[in-house]
């Protein structure tokens, strides 16, 4: 593993009495993208604000390189920022707007132009230097922001929902350019965002968050195959989360049916919330003797790509179905699941725990 | 349809132009350029050059000058303030510097005559602090408190609707691009405030440069300004001639004015406009 190039220890911050961050402690890793996801709310805005310089936190430290950063100003801070609505200067000419840091650094007029171009091109917008800020479309505005942050060379660069005010199209295509961007450039990327695909789509490492705790770390694979509680499962993608029994390890009974799966260590007889992502249900036949849930269809909706279907089974539990096969209401069908695609998860134990559960 | 309805809605808006605006301004402009035989000349304008008239333009000018520099660096610092306190644009707080604008300004001026007069309310201090009693109304200084006292609210307002437009992230980017505070204000607050510096300036500029009012009240006849003069021409001497001449000369003054305080609006390239 490389090295932590930002290390959060345990960061508290509250706004009139209300805690938004809780003993936050996170390391991130040199030339990674790391996404902070979580519904509106959660801390992870205040999070990118404490690490920019723009928030101090009540308690904690915050160390950049090694070094304790915690009461360094903004502008002293060896990184940039890519604001939420771009915060562009407006009464500035874009080639101003991009030089507004290396000015300030008083660098040489020639120095200035050549990264002014080389940022340009990077972010695909050659020759717009004299262009006022007011003629770019969204997307633009947002690809001059970038720039303006990276010819200042970060070693770090925090981007606050910068895809937020974009349409889904242009917010696909920019998804793809900031990864390319980031490789490119070579340095690290905090991104901040609400969407859990964008946060699937680009990062290395993802951080969940809720309610001012990080609700589980780890690379987006981890985070949507294994989640660790019914939070993480419900916020990120589509899923069915259902009270189950573990009834030794390998064996979990849900609504008196018994799954095989592959999960172990949680004890005998323990009641525990079951995961099963909608893709991973498979109609089957009523009398195929693979089915273990026995269930009739109930609702269907074209997606485009799959079809969104729910089947309901006796003990009125409707279940999600993702599957590119259709399956008419009314029908009478089985349900199969394989082994592996059963996540099981602890209940939460304790009544602090519980609050960071799913909010309906 | 449509078309016909609003053109009889403008209709009585035509009559007010026409009745209260260019018809007076004519007739101010035919007075300006003829004698008491109405012949034409130019007598009138040139008045100016006489140094009893062209002193007190000069001194209104620089007296205007200074109160609209003093109201802008009490106020901006103040909005400011306003601003990081993160107060709404109807708050208390704002609704209180922007109070006296509701009140009749000549009764705000005749406050501080009872304030500042020889056995006014500072003096009355003073002599019960056993200090020597000051003389303060009736003199220059007196004129221009009570010029930064009456406008000064117009200058407020304005600033603080231009500061509050600001984004908080704009600010946060220049520093977060390396900018200390200075550069920040210097580069980036101040120029994105000049629309309502524009309105600012305009709105405390015009007023004070024409004022006979508190000139009247404060200067006690003594600080003579072009208002004044003008007053003293329709008033005392029954000179509408002379009168209209000089205020011709006044009006052109104020429109130079507001064209070169305009011309910076239009070097910042703002489109996001003020409130004049």
């Amino acid at each position: 593993m490389s090295r932590n190039l930002l290390e959060l220890q345990n960061i508290t911050k509250s706004y009139d009495g209300q805690l938004i961050l809780d003993d936050l402690t996170l390391d991130i890793h040199e030339n990674s993208f790391v996404t902070f996801l979580g519904p509106s709310g959660c801390g992870k805005t205040t999070t990118l604000r404490i690490i920019g310089g723009f928030e101090k936190p009540d308690k904690g430290r915050v160390f950049f390189d090694g070094k304790d950063i915690t009461d360094l100003p903004a502008n002293k801070r060896q990184l940039n920022t890519v604001f939420q609505k771009y915060a562009l200067f407006p009464h500035m000419s874009i080639e101003d707007n991009i030089a507004f840091g290396l000015r300030i650094k008083n660098k040489t007029d020639a120095y200035i132009k050549d990264k002014i171009k080389y940022a340009l091109k990077l972010v695909n917008l050659d020759g717009f230097e004299k262009r006022s800020i007011d003629s770019l479309s969204g997307g633009q505005q947002q690809r001059i922001a970038i720039a303006r942050a990276i010819v200042n060379e970060p070693r770090l660069l925090l981007l606050d929902e910068p895809l937020g005010a974009l349409d889904l199209k242009l917010r696909q295509e920019m998804q793809y350019e900031l990864i390319r961007l980031k490789n490119e450039l070579g340095i690290t990327f905090i991104y901040v965002t609400h969407d859990q695909e964008e946060a699937l789509t680009m990062s290395d490492y993802v951080v969940v968050m809720n309610q001012g705790y990080i609700q589980q770390a780890g690379s987006p694979e981890q985070i949507y195959n294994e989640p660790e509680n019914a939070f993480v499962a419900d916020f990120i993608g589509d899923s069915n989360i259902v009270p189950g029994i573990m009834v030794e390890d390998y064996h979990v009974r849900i609504f008196g049916a018994d799954f095989k799966c592959v999960d172990a260590g949680f004890g005998t007889n323990k009641p525990v919330d079951v995961v099963i992502r909608p893709e991973d249900l498979e109609i089957i036949d009523d009398d195929d003797p693979r089915a273990i849930l026995h269930g009739e269809m109930t609702h269907i909706i074209f997606k485009g790509e799959i079809y969104e279907m729910e089947c309901t089974t006796p003990d009125g539990f409707e279940w999600l179905i993702h599957s590119t096969e259709l399956h008419e209401p009314g029908k009478k069908v089985g349900l199969y699941v394989k082994p592996s695609n059963i996540q099981v998860m602890n209940k939460p134990e304790s009544e602090d725990e519980e609050a960071l559960g799913v909010e309906e | 349809m449509k078309n016909n309805t609003s053109r009889y809605l403008a209709g009585p808006y035509v009559i007010w132009i026409v009745g209260f605006i260019v018809i007076p301004l004519l007739t101010i402009v035919y007075y300006g350029f003829t004698d008491r035989n109405n012949a034409f000349t130019l007598n009138n304008i040139a008045q100016i050059l006489v140094w009893e008239n062209y002193r007190p333009l000069y001194r209104a000018m620089i007296l205007s000058a200074v109160c609209t520099a003093i109201c802008f660096l009490l106020a901006f610092p103040l909005t400011m303030i306003l601003r990081s306190l993160k107060v709404g644009r109807s708050s208390l707080i704002v609704f209180i510097f922007i109070l006296p604008m509701w009140m009749n300004s000549l009764l705000r001026v005749l406050a501080w005559q009872t304030l500042l007069e020889r056995k006014g309310v500072i003096n009355g201090i003073l002599t019960a602090m056993h200090l020597p009693e000051q003389h303060l109304i009736n003199t220059t200084a007196a004129v221009l408190i009570g010029m930064v006292y009456d406008f000064l609210p117009f200058m407020i307002l304005p600033l603080f609707n231009a500061l509050m437009k600001i984004d908080d992230n704009t600010i946060n980017a220049a520093y977060d691009l390396g900018a200390s505070y200075w550069q920040t204000l210097t580069k980036i607050i101040l120029p994105l405030s000049v629309p309502g510096i524009v309105s600012g300036v305009t709105m405390v500029f015009v007023p004070a440069l024409t004022t006979f009012a508190i000139s009247n009240m404060l200067g006690g006849g003594k600080i003579y300004l072009i208002g004044n003069v003008i007053e003293q021409e329709f008033m005392q001497d029954s000179d509408w001639n002379e009168g209209s001449g000089l205020s011709l000369v006044l009006m052109v003054f104020v429109i130079v004015s507001m064209l070169i305080v305009n011309h910076f609006e239009d070097k910042n390239d703002m489109r996001k406009g003020g409130v004049i």
